[in-house]
């Protein structure tokens, strides 16, 4: 019993040591984000890494989530005779939670995994020593570019996967369901909001903060050898991953109405 | 334990009465790990320290701790009679700016071709323009007896004792004042060892600087150092002049100068050299 009551505290313990750690580090990420210099080559190189090299992924997902949200919405409308909303159900759920949702984990295994093999790299192999032995601040020179740019790029990522997406559900709604092609556009812009599509890109930008900042956490405090280097981009990807979805829900949440 | 301590008053020594660097009671820990347990180790200006112990008795986390890399959980560091230990990060980073320093492994940025890895501070800091900074590479790495056309490739294209020469060729090209070398010779054959004993020498003789470098290879130490310490169960077990080196009368500083596998060194040691 007093064994199982001190895993229990030691556990509470590790917890709260943890995020008291990637609290200051977020804290001491923003900070040097905000403060020059500005490292723009760095920048641009994670501006195409993220957001160009990423497309691929994020269209393929979309894309075949919204055809396979026109097929189930219409099975279950046509229940009670509702097929009529195929459209804007497909529109609605691909802006609001589809795409920022799918386009955000799957951008947390590409990106987040790369950037804490990269920067856990760096770290066991002591270049990053050799970053602040050459006068160049590692949160500046690593972090903050890539931070800046995972938080910039999933917004346009995101509206174009919506795109994408939104243009899935149109295939299958005309050519295998035989919806009218201009009713089915009508439809789908019928009972879209503009707020339907900002709080998709909201939440997109929170994601690629959230991707960027555990990327970058757990590389740049990964174990030593490739052993600690495995265990921080798993860790990166796992830990952004539930991220994401916790704070899917405490946006939506908050922007409810 | 027996601690001689013969700080191997030079001529050079007595001209300035504040050390160059000094670590005073140096403690590290990493968790209940104790690694170093009271470095104390004064280097003069324009003086050559070599580092030497056996693997793994903490001689790069030394030089880390110095750097302010690795921050020392106690003590005194001091360069120029400035304490950097607990200091501000400004102070940290000015103090910086007056180092160059090579990494056991090279720590070659893997992402920048070899020229911009060599002029790195110079093109971050001081925003020296490309045509220079190439020049200034080639000139460098040429010193190294490195062909020129190597700086357009990238650290992963080159073995590993031309990235150790990269290495070199990138801490000193803006001309620091000290200089720190993490095992610059290891896993290099002969002759460029030689090369690079020679460009160490160069550095601290011609450049003025100040060096301290961790080495294995005791031939090479003779002709680098002025002054050995060696690191033994967490502390500065011997300090003297290099000429001192083979009659010291500490038998752990002995068994190593002289590689013998048999003495009070630790079995681990022992090991090694019985392997090696
Ligand atoms: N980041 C670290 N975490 C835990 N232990 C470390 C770390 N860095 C070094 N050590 C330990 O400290 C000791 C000294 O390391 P080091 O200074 O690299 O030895 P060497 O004298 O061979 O250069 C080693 O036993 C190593 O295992
Ligand atoms: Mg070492």
């Amino acid at each position: 019993m007093i064994g199982f009551l001190q895993n229990i505290g030691r556990a509470a313990l590790g917890f709260l040591a943890a995020f008291g750690r990637i609290t200051l580090f977020t804290a001491n990420a923003v900070r040097w984000t905000c403060l020059p210099p500005y490292y723009m080559r760095q920048f641009f190189r994670q501006v195409l890494d993220i957001g160009y090299f990423s497309l691929p992924v994020v269209g393929l997902t979309t894309l075949f989530s919204g055809m396979v949200l026109a097929l189930q919405s219409y099975t279950g409308f046509a229940r009670f005779s509702a097929e009529d909303t195929v459209a804007t159900v497909v529109v609605l759920s691909v802006t609001r939670e589809l795409g920022p949702v799918l386009a955000g984990l799957m951008v947390a295994g590409r990106i987040g995994a790369s950037m804490a093999a990269e920067i856990g790299t760096m770290r066991v192999t002591d270049q990053i020593d050799a970053l602040d032995t050459l006068s160049t601040r590692p949160m500046q020179y690593l972090v903050a570019p890539r931070i800046l740019a995972g938080t910039i790029c999933l917004p346009f990522l995101v509206l174009i996967g919506d795109l994408i997406g939104v243009f899935g559900g149109y295939i299958v709604g005309v050519y295998r369901l035989g919806f009218n092609p201009s009713i089915y556009l009508s439809r789908t812009l019928e009972y879209l909001e503009f707020s339907d599509v900002t709080l998709g890109l909201i939440k997109a930008a929170v994601f690629g903060f959230l991707i960027a900042l555990m990327g970058c956490y757990h590389g740049y405090n990964s174990g030593r050898g490739a052993e600690g280097v495995g265990r921080a981009t798993t860790n990166a990807v796992v830990s952004s991953s539930i991220l994401i979805l916790i704070s899917n829900y405490l946006v939506t949440a908050l922007f409810f109405g | 334990m027996a601690k001689k301590t013969d700080t191997g008053s030079t001529d050079k020594g007595s001209k300035t009465a504040v050390p160059k660097i000094e670590m005073r009671d140096v403690v590290k820990s990493f968790g209940s790990k104790r690694v170093l347990k009271g470095i104390d180790l004064a280097v003069n200006a324009e003086e050559s320290l070599a580092l030497i112990g056996t693997s793994g008795c903490g001689k790069s986390i030394t030089l880390k701790c110095l750097l302010g890399l690795i921050t020392a959980d106690g003590g005194s560091i001091k360069v120029d009679g400035t304490e950097i230990l607990g200091t501000d990060r400004r102070t940290l980073e000015g103090m910086r700016r007056r180092f160059g320093m090579t990494f056991q492994f090279g720590a070659l940025f893997d992402s920048l071709p070899i020229w911009e890895n060599v002029t790195f501070r110079l093109r971050q800091q001081q925003k020296m323009n490309r045509a220079d900074a190439r020049d200034l590479a080639v000139d460098t790495i040429t010193q190294l007896g490195l062909s020129p056309q190597v700086i357009d490739q990238y650290p992963a294209e080159l073995s590993g004792g031309m990235q150790k020469r990269v290495a070199l060729a990138r801490a000193i090209a803006d001309k620091p004042e000290i200089l720190l070398f993490d095992e610059p010779t290891s896993g290099l054959d002969p002759i460029t060892g030689g090369v690079i004993d020679r460009l160490i020498i160069d550095a601290v003789k011609r450049l003025g600087a100040t060096a301290m470098t961790i080495s294995h290879d005791m031939a090479s130490v003779r002709r680098i150092a002025d002054k050995v310490a060696m690191i033994h169960n967490g502390v500065i077990i011997w300090c003297g002049s290099v000429e001192k080196m083979d009659d010291t009368g500490v038998p752990v500083v002995d068994q190593f100068v002289h590689g013998r596998a048999e003495g009070p060194l630790t079995t681990a040691a022992k090991e090694e050299a019985r392997r090696g």
